[in-house]
This record gives structure tokens, C-alpha cells and sequence, in this order.
């Protein structure tokens, strides 16, 4: 699926309401070859929410474990087209939200005010995944945030920085003493 | 035409025995592969890459999916090894009823990816077609192989716990791996609650846990299916390979496709072989005086088909009626998990590549039930990582703060079940479909019956019951699919047994029809038990060269 065919699913799914889509569907008309599902906006958007979700603190966020890119590259080449649609339709949906709420994209509000706007998301598709029919589609932010857990602990400074990780262990113990606090392993 | 003492089809877990033990005897062997050669340590491309070395991170684009139909249907079908796995658009084959089969055509074959749980069947895995009156009766017992298996564990190396289970006979380990607390505590309340009838142990498995005949020992890395640079498991290249080519005796042929085996109708005996060269299309022949066929349970049924056609044709060994049923698998698929609360205070280091196994106790000493056979269980219990569901938290510091640490303690099961040798289980030759080479392909007819899925009932049954009695809490049973084939213990087509009317092989692994043709992979199988089976393709290859050999010096063959 190329960029043009999602947004307009997304259009169709969210009834139109996607700022900027009619413009971006009326306007332009690259050859299909050229398409990609993401532009460069939308890593810079996706580093946002993932750093949101998992920040930085004493240790590194998500936004050096670039986990936007590797956002984008899941749901390029690994999606199926409904979670594609349903992934882009979620960030145009965040930014409408967060435009509605606080007067400006997610990019241009503030770390609390973006943290609070995710929390709210993030409580909402919580009771939609428990409550819905397992066969019904995912919730736009569950998908982002299984993404951004993923993509975060699974890079190397989410495994070796935040987790604690070793190459080659050496030798196997099933059962050692553990301190509440200490690290968990990456894998 | 090139001559050789031997030619061995296949190089995988059996073919790599085969080549071991007659070119250790002395004899000039040819090791022919289907596919490319793949160099132990040097062709472990992905062996020493981390998780953030892959793009997507080891898991599936949607372009895999679509080259890799039938492997996308289960784990297999991933971004780390890929190249190990065959693209099914090359060499299709046809579903009667769905089989998925997932294979691998390189030097080494399976034994690269192989699950390396090793067991021995036991004294009434041998006697169950006899006492059940079903099928044929193995023409070998536990007894007779017994010495082989001692045989090909010190070899392979296998690491294990002496149980003194006679429903799981000892083996000659290497010292066993440690089960984590929870694992302990469980195996604890199980033999206690069942008073000694049901036993959880720590997997046996070809992983060395001290260093063993020239390989290191393993480093608990747990990346063995990228193939292992310490040469820490048991696979062709890290053991048999190195072992035949030490004696000087071996030449290794890739990209050779077996075509057919040349039969010689006048002497009953096979003279050679016909080889595709699968890069050149180009058509060779080898001779020999014995051929050891081991090119995987349907491949080699496949080949077997295929030869000596004008005398038989339905091929090699069609004369018994059984060549091509009696195909069996495991059927997994089933079992339980929950969580285990407490044990905060405990964790793992090392990541260990091996579970715990339960073995059979259903029809096992007095016990009955309304089907027949049983099954064991592989499983583990450890310490829940990041992909946890946290229900009282949300997103920012507080989620990544707990999810920096190790979560609670989980414990899962799950059952592999042993399949029937029906006879309307079956491969044929489909003549209507051809493979990337111009070659026929098989069709493949299997199911699970009635027996299978009462005992699959068993399967979730028990496996709830024996966690939620262990103290496991909130314990879910699942039966998914348990479609055949995605046990990848492909057995039976090629069966032994003691009437050439009824059987392919005898007791041996000799054709009837050609006694220098040895069977000695996963078709022999008469039967399936419910353990994993290399172990026992290792030790009956071993045993066939032995006897090959005495037939040769009594110039039988």
C-alpha cells in the first residue's frame, strides 16, 4: 500500500475529518514509485510520542533509541494494510486532538501537556482493548505503544543502557538472589 | 562415472552420522546436499549479530510472507535465519489435506535449526504396535538399540539429569542445566501431588554443558539456530562433518540433487545414483556399493518413488505396499500457562537454550485412558521482561521505570503428542506440478484422527490441572493448531518391520528389495512415541552402518 491509498482509507475511516488530508490528496500527484507511507514529519511526530511514552530520565528515551524510524519501518514493510491505515489515521488523530485541546500540533505543545494527552489516549484504548471483540481492529495508540516498548528495549541502548544485557553470559544459574531495583535483562 | 564405497543422500542430522561412521570404518564415501554448502562458523552470518542488528528486529516483512507461504504459518518464518529455510515458491509441494512442512536444503539440512531435545524411547515404545495390534510391530527392541543410543550420545553429547525414569531411560549425559526456582518448586509438588506417577525434569538436550570431543561448551547465549560459533550443539558441521572429513575419506558434494537410485534388477542391488546438479541443471551419475539414503522422511520416500521405476512403478521398495504411508508427526500445539506469584526476591542469569520436559505417564503403568499412546510436555517457568501488560500504569517515567525491572514469574506447558501410523496417512508422486528443477513434487494426505484428539483433551486437561495444583495462579489452557507437520518430526513412509509384505526396510534399515540401500532418517519409523526423535535417528544410523560394514566384509552386499 502506498502513502496516497492510506490516507485516503484513513479519510474514509475517520469520515474525512483528517486535517490537511483533502488538501494532500487534491494536491498532489507524484508518481506511485515515489510514495512512501511516511514523510519526514512523521518521524519527528513518532520520536515525540515514543519519548513521551518512554522518556528520558536518568537513563536515555526513546528519542535516542530512534524509535520513530523504526516505527515507521514496522509499519512499512510488516503491517497489514489495516493496521497501516489504522496507525496513520492515529497520528493524523493525535495531532487533530492535540490541536482541539491545547491550540497546536503535538510538536508544538508542551512535554506535560503532551504526556497528558497521551495518558488520556492511552486510558481510552486500555478500556477498548479489554472491552472489544477480539476479531474487532486495534486501537491506533495500542499499536504505537506496543511499537514503541519494542523498539525502545530491543535497540541497543533501550538493552544495554536502560536493561542490562550480555553478549555472551558464559554460564547459566536458575535461580539467583534479586534486589527489588536492579535491572531487569534485555532478553 | 565416478565410483565410490559409499554414498550417503543428505547431510543432515542422520546423513552426517552416516558419513561419520563409514568413512571412520574406512570407506570412500560421497556426502551428496540438494542445496549450498553452508561452512561451520564462517556461514553463521547472523550468528554474532544483536537484536538491534536486524531492521525489523527478527521478526516478518509482508514480502516474506508472501514468498514464504507455507513458512509463515508458524515460527520458522523470521528475519535472523531466513536463509536456513527453503523458499517454498521453489519447491512447492501439494496439500491433499494441509501439512506444513518446513524444511531446510543446506549442508547440515535441519540439524542447523533443530530444537536439540534428545530422548531415548523406551522399553514400550518398541512393543506398542505389537500390544495395541496396530500397524506393524518394530522388528527391533529397546534392548538392541539401547548400546547404540549409549553410542551416539557420547558422541553428540547430550546434557541431561540421570532420572531413573523407565518410561524416559537414562542416557550417558553430560552434566544437566539448572532449572530456575519456580521450575523446581513445581517439578517438587508434581512428584509429590502424583506420588512418583508424573515427573518434571530438566530437558535433555544436545547442548554441551562441558567442553566434549574438541567442541566448546555451550555459552548460553541461546542463539543456537543462527548456528553456533563455539560449535557448542550438536549439528553436521559442528560434529559429524568435521569428524568424517578428519579421516580423509569424505568428498562433500552440494547443490546435488538424488534424482534416483540406479537399480540393478538382475543382482537386487542398487548400483548408484542419478544427480541433478541443482546450479547447472546438468545430469550426473556415481556408483557405489552401498547407499545410505537420508535426505529427510519425505525426500527420501520422494527419491525411493523414483527409482527403479521399470522394475516397480511405484518405485523402490513399492513391493511391501507401505511405501509412502504410515506418515506420522507430533501434534503440539496444546497445553497451559499462568503466573506464579512470589519469588521476587529471585532471578536467572544466562539465557538458557532447554526447558523442562514431563514425561508420558498417560497409558504408562496402569494407567488407561479411552485412546491410545500419550504424550510429554516441554515448557519453562522464568521471569516476565518489557512485553508485559502493566494494568495499573500508563505511559511515562513510571511505565519505564517498571518495566526496566523483571516482572512476575510465568509457567507454560505444552504437549506433543504421539500420531498413529495410519495407513491412509500418505505422500504420493504428483505428476501434475513441478518444482523450480522440472521434478515432480509430493502430495501430501494427513490428518489428525479420532485418537489424536481425545488425547489432545488430555493435553490441555492435564496441563491445567497439574499447574493450578503446583500453585500456579489465573492458569489458561489453550488447544490451537495442531495441524501435522508443525511438530517438524516427519516420520514413517519407509517403515521397518519384519515382513517384507508389510514393510519397507527390516530391522536393519535395509530395502527389502535392495538390501545396499540403508534408510536410516525419520521414514524408518514404525512408530512415533512421543519424544523427540533424532536421538533415534542417530543411534539406528550408527547401528546400520555397524551391520553395512559386517555385510561388506561378508561380501553380502
Amino acid at each position: 500500500m502506498n502513502r496516497r491509498d492510506a490516507i485516503s482509507r484513513v479519510a474514509l475511516i475517520l469520515g474525512g475529518t483528517i486535517v490537511g488530508a483533502e488538501v494532500f490528496l487534491a494536491g498532489c500527484k507524484p508518481k506511485p514509485e515515489t510514495f512512501s507511507l511516511f514523510e519526514d514529519y512523521d518521524v519527528l511526530l513518532l520520536d515525540e510520542i515514543a519519548e513521551t511514552i518512554l522518556p528520558a530520565t536518568d537513563t536515555p528515551g526513546a528519542k535516542e533509541a530512534k524509535v520513530g524510524e523504526f516505527m515507521t519501518r514496522i509499519v512499512r514493510d510488516c503491517y497489514e494494510e489495516m493496521n497501516q491505515v489504522i496507525f496513520l489515521g492515529g497520528m493524523r488523530k493525535i495531532d487533530e486532538e492535540s490541536f482541539l485541546k491545547y491550540g497546536g500540533t503535538f510538536l508544538k505543545i508542551t512535554p506535560e501537556q503532551r504526556l497528558e494527552l497521551l495518558t488520556e489516549i492511552d486510558e481510552e484504548q486500555k478500556v477498548y482493548t479489554e472491552e472489544k471483540d477480539p476479531a474487532a481492529p486495534p486501537h491506533y495508540f495500542r499499536l504505537m505503544k506496543e511499537l514503541t516498548l519494542w523498539g525502545f528495549f530491543s535497540s541497543e541502548v533501550g538493552a544495554t543502557k536502560v536493561l542490562r544485557y550480555l553478549e555472551v553470559p558464559g554460564r547459566y544459574e536458575g535461580c539467583t538472589p534479586y534486589k527489588k531495583g536492579e535491572k531487569a535483562w534485555a532478553t | 562415472m565416478e565410483t565410490f564405497d559409499a554414498i550417503v543422500i543428505g547431510s543432515g542430522i542422520s546423513g552426517g552420522w552416516a558419513a561419520k561412521e563409514l568413512t571412520e570404518k574406512g570407506l570412500k564415501v560421497l556426502l551428496l546436499e540438494r542445496g549450498r554448502n553452508v561452512e561451520h562458523i564462517k556461514d553463521y552470518v547472523a550468528a554474532d549479530k544483536e537484536a538491534w542488528d536486524y531492521p525489523y528486529r527478527g521478526t516478518r516483512t509482508q514480502k516474506m510472507i508472501e514468498e514464504y507461504p507455507v513458512l509463515s504459518r508458524d515460527y520458522p518464518l523470521n528475519e535472523k535465519n531466513l536463509d536456513f529455510w527453503v523458499k517454498d515458491s521453489e519447491c512447492p509441494y501439494t496439500e491433499i489435506k494441509r501439512f506444513d512442512w518446513f524444511r531446510g536444503y543446506h549442508v547440515g539440512g535441519r540439524s542447523l535449526m533443530w530444537g536439540r531435545q534428545s530422548y531415548r524411547f523406551n522399553e514400550l515404545d518398541f512393543e506398542a504396535n505389537a500390544k495395541d495390534g496396530i500397524a506393524v510391530d518394530w522388528p527391533v527392541r529397546y534392548a538392541e538399540i539401547a548400546p547404540w543410543y549409549d553410542y551416539a550420545e557420547k558422541f553428540a553429547g547430550i546434557s541431561g539429569n540421570r532420572d531413573g525414569l523407565p518410561q524416559l531411560p537414562d542416557g550417558q549425559f553430560l552434566p544437566p542445566m539448572e532449572m530456575t526456582c519456580v521450575e523446581k518448586d513445581v517439578a517438587a509438588r508434581i512428584k509429590e501431588h502424583y506420588k512418583g506417577k508424573r515427573h518434571m525434569i530438566i530437558g535433555r538436550t544436545a547442548n554441551l554443558t562441558a567442553p566434549h570431543e574438541g567442541r566448546v561448551n555451550c555459552q548460553f547465549r541461546n542463539k543456537c539456530w543462527l548456528g553456533c560459533p563455539f560449535g557448542a550443539y550438536f549439528s553436521t558441521q559442528s560434529s559429524t562433518l568435521p569428524a568424517a572429513m578428519k579421516t580423509g575419506n569424505l568428498t562433500l558434494r552440494p547443490w546435488s540433487i538424488v534424482t534416483q537410485i540406479l537399480y540393478d534388477k538382475d543382482k537386487k542391488r542398487a548400483t548408484g545414483v542419478e544427480v541433478l546438479d541443482a546450479e547447472t541443471n546438468k545430469t550426473y551419475t556415481f556408483s557405489a556399493k552401498i547407499i545410505f539414503l537420508n535426505a529427510s522422511t519425505l525426500n527420501s520416500t520422494w527419491i525411493l518413488m523414483n527409482s527403479a521405476t521399470d522394475v516397480w512403478p511405484d518405485g523402490l521398495g513399492s513391493s511391501s505396499g507401505a511405501l509412502g504411508h504410515n506418515l506420522m508427526d507430533h501434534h503440539l500445539g496444546v497445553g497451559a500457562s499462568g503466573r506464579m506469584e512470589g519469588y521476587e526476591d529471585k532471578y536467572t542469569y544466562g539465557r538458557r537454550p532447554n526447558g523442562i520436559y514431563i514425561p508420558r505417564y498417560r497409558n504408562y503403568a496402569g494407567d488407561k485412558r479411552d485412546y491410545l499412546r500419550g504424550f510429554g510436555y516441554q515448557g519453562g517457568g522464568g521471569r516476565e521482561g518489557w512485553g508485559r501488560e502493566i494494568k495499573e500504569l500508563t505511559i511515562g517515567i513510571g511505565l519505564k521505570e517498571a518495566l526496566s525491572e523483571p516482572g512476575e514469574w510465568t509457567m507454560g506447558i505444552g504437549g506433543f503428542g504421539e500420531i498413529l501410523p495410519y495407513h491412509e496417512n500418505k505422500v504420493t508422486l504428483d505428476k501434475t506440478k513441478k518444482d523450480k528443477w522440472g521434478l515432480n513434487v509430493l502430495a501430501i494426505d494427513c490428518e489428525l484422527k479420532e485418537n489424536e484428539l481425545k488425547m489432545r483433551k488430555d493435553m490441555m486437561n492435564d496441563a491445567v490441572e497439574m499447574l493450578t495444583m503446583a500453585g500456579v495462579k489465573d492458569v489458561q489452557g489453550w488447544d490451537g493448531d495442531g495441524t501435522p507437520g508443525r511438530g517438524i518430526h516427519e516420520m514413517g513412509t519407509a517403515r521397518m518391520g519384519k515382513d517384507p509384505k508389510s514393510s519397507v526396510l527390516n530391522k536393519f534399515n535395509q530395502v527389502w528389495d535392495a538390501p545396499n540401500v540403508f534408510v536410516t532418517d525419520g521414514s524408518f519409523m514404525t512408530s512415533a512415541s512421543c519424544v523427540n526423535p533424532s536421538l533415534t535417528y542417530m543411534a539406528f544410523t550408527a547401528r546400520a552402518v555397524d551391520h553395512a560394514i559386517s555385510e561388506l566384509n561378508k561380501q553380502n552386499l
